[in-house]
């Protein structure tokens, strides 16, 4: 086999697994896969997702690539729905922490929330909540509100990355809800937090 | 010498409500005193003649309330026999001997319609005469109930504030995933539970007739606002818009609640009907976090917390509307308003130095006063006549409620036996009716 054979059998591998295992079409699943071709199919299957690999595979010819990504498209909604919770896929990912006060998502967090808001810009019909969570000092009340902002900031982000205001709904259980049960800033910053949920978690 | 004994029948309403459908709970609450006044007035209550044949016995309890209250300093009565049950048995040198300033007097008897006939007599040894004289009837399961109204006539007519003992609290106990809406007497005794979840229950408010009990519930996996009656056990959903629906506070005619919603982007306040009918209408207008509305006593402004301005503090506005003025100036974290009875004065939570504290401040003057050095205290709920001041703690890493004078110098902790307690809730003195 020539070069450009051995790329198209890469190809078609590739395309065969993406559609038929519970592997996600996404960047990352798809980087399990060692071969650059492999990469390139995924970036391709993601249509509005800019790829920095996108020209490593400048030989291959684009039939494949558009027959892949209407694959691709027809097994999404179930792929998909696996993605979320492939521990591989970003998309398992699902809590956002915050600081002392502050409803800022931070930098380390927003490709968790960008990937998420990626998925709902691909599954219009997916709806999923974000729960805000607060940690247990000073006011209950107060930190329901904090909690709900926190949320509340999460679903904006996810609008601005494409994500339609009717997919995320936003609640707050304020202090209510901790995961880490001590009583010193160690549990505090991991209860200070906003938690993803999809309805079939 | 004179026999004034005035009848009074106990009404047992809102107890007799509590029993249908509620169960009774194993959680009790106990109370350890940690503090005194600065002057007690030294009380020997005799115990009230046949007694001791009852399942309940009166003046024990009658003594731990008025001890417990920090105002009040038990004087031995061992040993003086007889003891006495009417005035005409009184030794006065014998009790002032001893210290005493009051001497509490009475007897147990069967009154003709089966009842037990409780009349006791509180006497003032300087002036040797009768400061007050009652008589209750009441049936067995009535007895420790009129203790407490025992205690607050004997508590009215020497400090000249109304007594609370007979008053309720309710609370709510979190034992593992399970949490439990409990009422309970202001001792802690007889706690039942009203509500049982699997999921937080929050911000309880009493109606101002004590009839209803107004809180925050997450049981549909979202906070809504529910008001439940007393007496039926029935309630309905008060605020159940879309988001989030929290923090209920009743105007004083119990008509309706200023309660906190998400429906229109942030927490905000808003009006709705304590019938359940109607819509919700918004009261304030902030970018920031409104919430912890409390209205004064004379039902024309609330207190509430606001961010508006950067951190949590304590603003003032008119139930009307309008424009809100900031009150809390002392510190980066004010929440938690809650309006004395007499409207001349506010408790919060005051952070400060990372620690979160019980606080009263002084409507006209501003002057604060810290009342509490926990470092995680928080819900604080003023008992009826505005002496106490209730509020929620922790101890070795578990809730407990606590209790604080409100010139900080008497302090009572509640201690439950089993899971944590938060979010207490004074009645008012109208649930005893």
């Amino acid at each position: 086999m020539n070069r450009i054979e051995i790329r198209l059998m890469s190809l078609i591998l590739a395309g065969l697994l993406a559609a038929c295992s519970s592997t996600p079409p996404k960047e990352q699943s798809a980087a399990a896969v060692e071969d650059r071709t492999a990469v390139e199919t995924a970036a391709a299957l993601q249509a509005s997702a800019p790829s920095t690999q996108a020209n490593a595979g400048a030989g291959i010819s684009g039939k494949p690539l558009v027959d892949r990504q209407a694959l691709g498209g027809v097994s999404r909604s179930q792929d998909g729905a696996a993605a979320l919770k492939d521990p591989a896929n970003i998309l398992s990912k699902r809590v956002i922490y915050f600081e002392l006060d502050s409803n800022v998502v931070r930098e380390e967090f927003k490709p968790i929330v960008s990937a998420h808001a990626r998925y709902l810009q691909q599954n219009r019909s997916t709806k999923m909540s974000v729960q805000g969570h607060a940690d247990e000092r000073g006011s209950r009340e107060y930190n329901l509100a904090l909690g709900q902002r926190r949320a509340d900031a999460v679903k904006q982000m996810m609008e601005v990355l494409g994500a339609q205001s009717d997919q995320v709904e936003t609640v707050s259980f304020g202090e209510e809800k901790p995961v880490a049960p001590g009583h010193d800033e160690d549990s505090w910053s991991k209860n200070r937090r906003a938690e993803l949920a999809y309805p079939n978690d | 010498m004179i026999f004034k004994i005035n009848k009074l029948i106990v009404f047992l309403g809102v107890l007799s409500g509590l029993c249908c459908g509620a169960a009774p709970s194993l959680a009790q609450l106990r109370i350890e005193v940690v503090g005194g006044g600065a002057s007690q007035i030294p009380i020997a209550i005799v115990a009230f003649k046949s007694e001791e044949g009852l399942n309940q016995r009166i003046t024990p309890v009658v003594s731990g309330d008025l001890v417990r209250s920090g105002l009040f300093k038990s004087v031995d009565v061992g040993g003086i026999n007889p003891p006495p049950s009417e005035p005409e048995q009184m030794n006065y040198p014998q009790w002032a001997a001893r210290g005493a300033q009051v001497v509490v007097i009475g007897a147990v008897s069967k009154a003709a319609d089966g009842r037990y006939d409780i009349r006791f007599r509180v006497m003032d040894v300087a002036k040797q005469s009768q400061i007050a004289g009652y008589v209750y009837y009441a049936n067995e399961s009535q007895l420790r109930q009129t203790a407490h109204k025992i205690a607050d006539v004997i508590y009215e007519k020497l400090t000249g504030d109304p007594g609370v003992f007979s008053t309720q609290i309710a609370y709510v106990a979190k034992r593992g995933y399970q949490y439990q809406l409990q009422v309970a007497d202001a001792d802690g005794f007889g706690g039942q539970s009203i509500l049982t979840s699997t999921e937080p229950i929050m911000s309880l408010s009493w109606s101002p007739d004590g009839q209803r009990l107004a809180y925050v519930s997450f049981e549909q996996k979202k906070p809504i606002v529910y008001v439940q009656s007393m007496r039926s056990g029935g309630r309905i959903a008060v605020a159940a818009f879309r988001g989030s629906n929290s923090a209920p506070a009743w105007s004083p005619d119990g008509r309706r609640l200023a309660v906190t919603l998400t429906r229109d982007g942030g927490s905000q306040l808003f009006l709705v009907n304590a019938d359940g009918t109607g819509g919700a209408q918004r009261l304030s207008q902030s970018s920031g976090i409104d919430t912890e509305a409390n209205f004064a006593p004379d039902g024309q402004s609330i207190l509430f917390t606001s961010d508006r301005g950067g951190g949590p503090q304590i603003y003032r506005m008119s139930v009307n509307g309008g424009a809100a003025q900031r009150v809390t100036f002392e510190g980066n974290y004010n929440t938690s308003p809650r309006h004395s009875p007499d409207g001349k004065s506010f408790a919060f939570v005051q952070r400060s130095g990372g620690r979160f504290s019980i606080a009263i401040q002084d409507i006209a003057t501003r002057q604060v006063q810290v009342l509490t050095d926990g470092s995680i205290d928080e819900s604080p709920s003023f008992a009826p006549n505005g002496k106490t001041i209730l509020y929620a703690t922790e101890v070795g890493g578990r809730g407990v409620l606590a209790a604080v004078s409100s010139d900080g110098r008497v302090k009572q902790r509640f201690s439950i036996n089993i899971g944590d307690a938060r979010e207490p809730a004074w009645s008012p003195l109208a649930a005893e009716h």
